[in-house]
């Protein structure tokens, strides 16, 4: 049984269908890159996994429980799924430190100590310990990015969604960022990207996933979608990617 | 979704630079001299008007018989200081001069900086000049009729008999607008949560919230003192019919402007941006956590200026306590003004309020700058 299914889930905002019977399924330990283009619903996706959003059909469950719909303990759910946005989303008032132990001490009632121990490892696991008691605004935007993604392993998630996690970076951050990643698929942990950085999703995706038309339009492993795409629509997105010089 | 070649309207050849494109920054600067004129011109009508004035203050003064060493030297010093306003307009016309024998010797740039700055200084003559105006229109006014207004409201012996009285009961003021603002802060802060929680459960609590913020954001405060301190005793009821009238102010004033401020909390959450929710909320933070750790902490910080101008009316407003009989310092200064058929104990009150309010403004400016230079400095 998949760790993540989602079953013919529909969706509309308004008129337009963002979502018309999409299916998916992620296994243990796979790194699932979401493509596609703009509006094609890769950032809804991973905000209606960790119920920030809600699906009208259709249905998602995570380890084998129904995670969407009416009775489901979203904040439990959020603690086991893992967001990280595409632009930070730190929060301003409070230095890196407390970003990364709010939800620790106030969700999992750990004790303040224990949690800036584990927050502290964590920072220095990124080299950014030394920029604990530092408010984000004094961060770089890959600075900010790494402790968005601490703060939300620090809850210990059992998967994570990235949501174009470095679409917001100048060029030469971006893989500072994603080196954390790598290291995180590497150690096995279950995500879900949606990205537009093709050459990242190559290397590090176990299977590549192309969004169009409210659904999976086509799906395989990296070294088939991105060498020969079957459907006309990859193959068209993809030709632009490339004459953008981004592949 | 477009196709992967876009096709390009026009046909072929039509250039991306259109066909007519010239220079047009290098026109030499326009002739000045009528401004120069004008501020030298203004500054010679002024200088006559101030003296005139300040001759008219003098002879004023003589009349009451309170003209004094002192106050003649001040009259005449103001009467020099005016003079200084010659000194941009004369700066005026000469770099208008310049400019024009720059021009002559085709110095194009140094044309144009000397016209910049003839212009600049007539500019600075002339907003000198509306000041000293407006200055010399107030002095007018005091003068007028034999010092009959200076007369009026600034009798300085009145002002200093009564002004022990007065400053003990502006106490009264003070003690009713600051418990005022702490329960305003608390009643307020209630009143926009419950105008804000989510979801179908809540909508009675929306409701009742929104009617609560019209009403008595509509209603006077002065018709709600009224009420509450007459009415309330008039009830009868227990503990509530015994208050004295400062609770009564207190109770009524809370009501009208945790309305305001409860407005203010909502703009100020509601300017938080979307994102930060949906951080603290994906990190397992429920709604009620969320408010309490990371929205409401960042609405404060936005909302402290308007806060300051709800607390400064609050405490303005402290003066309409008079109409259900508390003695508050407007009270007090009334009845020594009826006493003495003159209203200069009221101009201190009214001195009193607005130098209250001075310090909190700074304060706050000083508090806001700290808190953005902690955020931005870091570390701690």
């Amino acid at each position: 049984m998949a760790m993540i299914e989602i079953r013919n889930i529909t969706k509309s905002y308004g008129e337009f269908k963002v979502f018309n019977g999409l299916s998916l399924e992620v296994e243990e330990h796979q790194v699932v890159c979401l493509i596609g283009p703009s509006g094609c619903g890769k950032s809804t996706l991973l905000r209606c996994m960790n119920g920030l959003e809600t699906i009208q059909g259709g249905e998602i469950r995570i380890h084998g429980d129904r995670m969407s719909g009416p009775g489901v303990d979203v904040n439990a759910l959020r603690r086991d799924v893992g967001i990280v946005f595409q632009s930070y989303n730190l929060f301003p008032h409070m230095t890196v430190l407390e970003n990364v132990t709010l939800a620790p001490v106030k969700v999992l009632g750990q004790n303040r100590a224990e949690a800036e121990a584990k927050a502290l490892h964590l920072l220095k696991r990124i080299g950014l310990e030394h920029k604990a008691k530092e408010y984000p605004d004094r961060l770089s935007g890959g600075q900010q990015q790494r402790v968005a993604i601490v703060r939300a392993l620090a809850m210990g998630p059992m998967v994570l969604l990235l949501d174009e996690i470095t679409s917001a970076l100048d060029p030469e951050l971006v893989s500072e960022v994603l080196n954390i990643v790598r290291d995180l698929a590497a150690e096995g942990m279950t995500m879900l990207l949606a990205t537009h950085e093709m050459g990242f999703a190559r290397e590090v995706a176990s299977k590549i996933c192309f969004l169009y038309g409210g659904k999976v339009h086509e799906e395989g492993p990296p070294s088939r979608i991105f060498s020969n795409p079957t459907e006309e629509r990859t193959r068209a997105f993809l030709q632009r990617i490339i004459e953008a010089g981004r592949l | 979704m477009a196709s992967t070649d876009d096709s390009r309207e026009g046909g072929p050849a039509a250039s991306l630079l259109g066909g007519d494109r010239h220079w047009s920054a290098g026109t030499p600067p326009k002739d000045v001299t009528g401004w120069s004129i004008t501020a030298l011109f203004v500054t010679i009508l002024v200088v006559f008007a101030a003296w005139s004035t300040l001759s008219g203050i003098h002879s004023a003064l003589s009349t009451v018989k309170s003209e004094s060493l002192i106050g003649t030297a001040i009259l005449v010093l103001c009467g020099v200081a005016v003079l200084a306003l010659f000194r941009p307009a004369v700066q005026s016309w000469r770099q208008a001069q310049e400019a024009k024998r720059t021009l002559a010797g085709s110095d194009m740039v140094g044309a144009r900086v000397a016209t910049a700055a003839s212009r600049e200084f007539a500019y600075v003559t002339f907003g000198y000049a509306a000041v000293v105006v407006i200055l010399l229109a107030v002095a007018q006014f005091f003068i007028a009729n034999n010092l009959a207004v200076s007369q009026t409201f600034f009798q300085l012996s009145l002002i200093g008999s009564s002004l022990a009285l007065t400053l003990k009961a502006f106490w009264t003021n003070i003690y009713i607008f600051v418990v005022a603002e702490i329960l305003v802060l608390i009643w307020g802060l209630i009143v926009a949560i419950a105008r804000l929680l989510p979801g179908d459960a809540a909508r009675p609590v929306r409701l009742i919230s929104t009617i609560y913020t019209d009403m008595f954001r509509g209603l006077p405060a002065i018709i709600n003192i009224y009420l509450i301190g007459f009415g309330i005793p008039l009830t009868g009821l227990p503990v509530l019919k015994d208050l004295s009238p400062e609770s009564y102010a207190i109770l009524a004033l809370t009501l009208t402007y945790g309305a305001y401020v409860a407005e203010v909390y909502r703009s100020g959450i509601e300017s938080i941006h979307w994102s930060q929710v949906a951080a603290a909320r994906s990190l397992g933070l429920s709604y009620m956590q969320t408010l309490r750790y990371v929205v409401v902490p960042q609405a404060v910080r936005r909302i402290i200026p308007p806060l300051l101008n709800d607390f400064i009316g609050l405490q303005k407003d402290t003066a309409l306590v008079n109409v259900i009989g508390s003695i508050d310092a407007f009270n007090q200064a009334r009845i020594i003004a009826s006493n003495h058929f003159n209203l200069s104990p009221v101009t201190t009150v009214a001195l009193l309020f607005i130098l209250i309010t001075i310090p909190q403004t700074r304060l706050v400016d000083r508090l806001i700058e700290r808190d953005q230079r902690r955020m931005r400095a870091g570390g701690n």
